[in-house]
């Protein structure tokens, strides 16, 4: 059983601490994915665990062992690397085979493995060549065979898919969710790109400057957001994100520029007036006369929708929709915002106010066991 | 890109054709005087074509200068710096690169430093150490407090004591220096990941990856250790079975005794046959190594 808890952990370079205290339990044979943009401090964690970073304070522990002084060949980590990382004067064969050659495997054994993994990931004709004569789809799965044929407690990804062109990227997505599905093996998979999040992740753990903002399952993350950035950051496009101030008494928002957008009270019961951040999805907004008015921008053709910009209230807003017809820059918009979608954050932390959502699909289906991370002083 | 400019492409041929000529003209002369018997080859002016004396003035300076012997010699010497300058090349710039340690940048510092100083500079001291290499030892146990009397090592008249003092190299570690840097991280985290300590790294990954390197730091430092006049000299009292080829070649050029003409014929061959093996080497590590360059990709 390979289940890896994070207590605590932090990381500083100098004076300038990059991860802020991170708590975090992953269970035996979860993927799960850490997400954050670059420079979040999702690699620095990652490297903590392979044991390529030291651990400035906290524990971290796989399978029950506390690991903070091993040695990264005694974590029973394997990692795929972003450029990969293959030995250019190595054969595939011994690119594959090195870590047992390394461990003093037989070489007949070893030749036996080697031609295992590569079968399984469609790399037996190219035993013999060099990575310097593979393509990069081809390079990527020797990197993942180097990684499996250890037969790891921990598969470490880190960003492994951002060197390869769209169409391969989306294949070798597809590769590694079926591997884990295969070998059962715990993950961890970093990246920056949010739509491989949502479709790799069992649970995925979005990371902000250092700090855990949010840890849940990909539908979770998508319609329960914890805080204004997980809720800007998740989704093509992200939420919208309004300003304004509540008016209990009427159940309305004004917004900045005085426009009312209506709430569901009994879904807030406990908010009081005050500023707060409205936020709702794109599709949650229809094209509707005597509605909200806006101003028209651009739109972006999707193929089956398009997504309309507009200016509204100061800020702007994207529509999701199906027919937006002819529209040219500067015409004014009327649109509806659904209610059911609304959500609601804390206008000074950024935090999600309490509140049913009546989202579509299913809500409920929320995280195993959330440990959540501390949060620094900026966002109490 | 494609550039259309004819005058400019006469200019560039004529000046490389203009320095390879002048480039070869001297060893053309040396050729032409090797390859004529003692009375031509003193004619003034000179012949400027090849005689048919050519293997006969060879084998007469290789008998006289005792060749078979010597240049035996100078392959070993050559040989032995041209390894041990790889060797502790490699070694000391792997650790200034891959290890970190109180004063790394002073250690890599003070090996820069050592460019400044080559070997003529301190060519008395480093006597005086050839001459009895504990002594220095011995000093410092002596200057704190402890009386030993160290054996005494005699490195004079031996190939160590040809080899040794030429080792140390300030531009071969830093070669490898800026090589190691130019490894990627991940190539060593990769490594690490696998289970390979640093010496496995090091033999197993590094190595094979600087062989282009090693064979341009090997070209050099055997024309430049091939080429070493001074130190053999000194160090070499029994010049009957350590003398080196370089050193030989004085004895075979004609001395300034008044009245006897100069044997120039044989002095030329001599020193073809001196220049040979490090043309050879130039020539075989060249094609080797951009071999290498052409193949690896990085």
């Amino acid at each position: 059983m390979a289940e890896i808890a994070l207590r605590g952990v932090r990381k500083t370079y100098g004076k300038t601490e990059v991860v802020h205290g991170v708590d975090l339990d992953i269970p035996h044979g979860e993927l799960i994915v850490i997400l954050g943009p670059s420079g979040c401090g999702k690699s620095t964690l990652l490297r903590m665990v392979a044991g390529l970073e030291g651990i400035t304070a906290g524990d971290i522990s796989i399978g029950g062992q506390v690991v903070n002084r091993l040695e990264p060949r005694e974590r029973g980590c394997a990692m795929v690397f972003q450029n990969y990382a293959l030995y250019p004067h190595m054969t595939v064969a011994q690119n594959i085979g090195y870590s047992l050659k390394i461990t003093g495997v037989p070489k007949a054994q070893r030749n036996e493995k080697i031609a295992k993994v590569a079968a399984s990931l469609g790399l037996s004709e190219f035993l013999d060549r060099r990575p310097g004569q593979l393509s990069g789809g081809q390079r990527q799965r020797v990197a993942m065979g180097r990684a499996m044929i250890r037969e790891p407690k921990v598969f470490l990804y880190d960003e492994p898919l951002s060197n390869l062109d769209a169409r391969l990227r989306v294949a070798m997505r597809v590769e590694i969710r079926k591997l884990h599905q295969r070998l059962g093996t715990t993950t961890l998979f970093v990246t920056h790109d949010q739509v491989e999040a949502m479709s790799l992740a069992d649970r995925i753990v979005v990371m902000n400057k250092g700090v855990v903002e949010q840890v849940g399952t990909p539908a979770d993350v998508y319609q329960r957001p914890e805080t204004t950035y997980v809720a800007s950051f998740i989704g093509t496009p992200g939420l919208n994100l309004l300003p304004g101030i509540i008016d209990v008494d009427r159940g309305v928002i004004t917004l900045r520029d005085g426009q009312r957008l209506a709430y569901d009270r009994h879904r807030w019961p406990d908010v009081g007036h005050g500023p707060v951040i409205a936020g709702f999805r794109g599709e949650a907004v229809s094209l509707a006369p005597n509605g909200l008015s806006g101003r028209f921008e651009f739109v972006e053709e999707l193929g089956a929708a398009q997504l309309i910009h507009c200016t509204f209230a100061g800020e702007t807003v994207i529509a999701h929709v199906h027919d937006a017809g002819h529209l040219s820059p500067g015409d004014p918009l009327s649109f509806r915002v659904d209610p059911g979608d609304l959500q609601l954050f804390d206008a000074d932390s950024g935090r999600r106010l309490a509140g049913e959502a009546t989202v579509r699909g299913d809500t409920r289906k929320a995280a195993p066991r959330l440990v959540r991370s501390r949060f620094d002083a900026s966002s109490a | 890109m494609i550039e259309r400019t004819p005058i400019l492409d006469f200019v560039t041929h004529a000046l490389l054709i203009f320095s390879l000529v002048a480039l070869l003209i001297p060893l053309w002369v040396v050729f032409v005087a090797a390859s004529h018997d003692f009375q031509t080859v003193n004619q003034v002016p000179m012949p400027l074509l090849p005689g048919g004396h050519f293997l006969e003035n060879i084998s007469t300076a290789w008998e006289r200068g005792n060749f078979e012997r010597v240049m035996l010699n100078s392959l070993i010497v050559a040989g032995g710096v041209t390894i041990g300058k790889i060797v502790t090349a490699a070694l000391s710039a792997f650790s200034i690169v891959y290890f970190s340690y109180r004063m790394r940048m002073v250690v890599f510092w003070l090996i820069f430093i050592t460019l400044m100083l080559p070997l003529e500079v301190r060519i008395v001291p480093t006597y005086a150490v050839a001459a009895d290499a504990l002594r220095p030892f011995e000093s410092m146990l002596n200057f704190i407090g402890l009386e030993i009397d160290l054996p005494q090592w005699n490195l004079l008249n031996s190939y160590s004591g040809l080899i040794l003092p030429l080792i140390a190299t300030a531009t071969g570690t830093f070669l490898y220096r800026q090589f190691f840097l130019t490894v990627p991280d991940e190539l060593t985290e990769a490594a690490k990941m696998d289970g390979a300590g640093p010496l496995r790294f090091f033999l197993q990954v590094l190595m094979p990856l600087s062989k282009t390197n090693m064979a341009a730091l090997a070209t050099i430092m055997f024309v430049w250790s091939w080429n070493q006049y001074l130190w053999p000299l000194l160090v070499v009292t029994d010049q009957q079975n350590f003398a080196t080829a370089t050193m030989q070649l004085q004895k075979v050029v004609p001395g300034p005794s008044f009245g006897e003409p100069p044997v120039w014929n044989v002095a030329m061959a001599a020193n073809l046959i001196v220049l040979t093996p490090p043309v050879l080497v130039t020539l075989l590590l060249q094609r080797w190594f951009v071999r290498g360059l052409i193949q690896t990709d990085k």
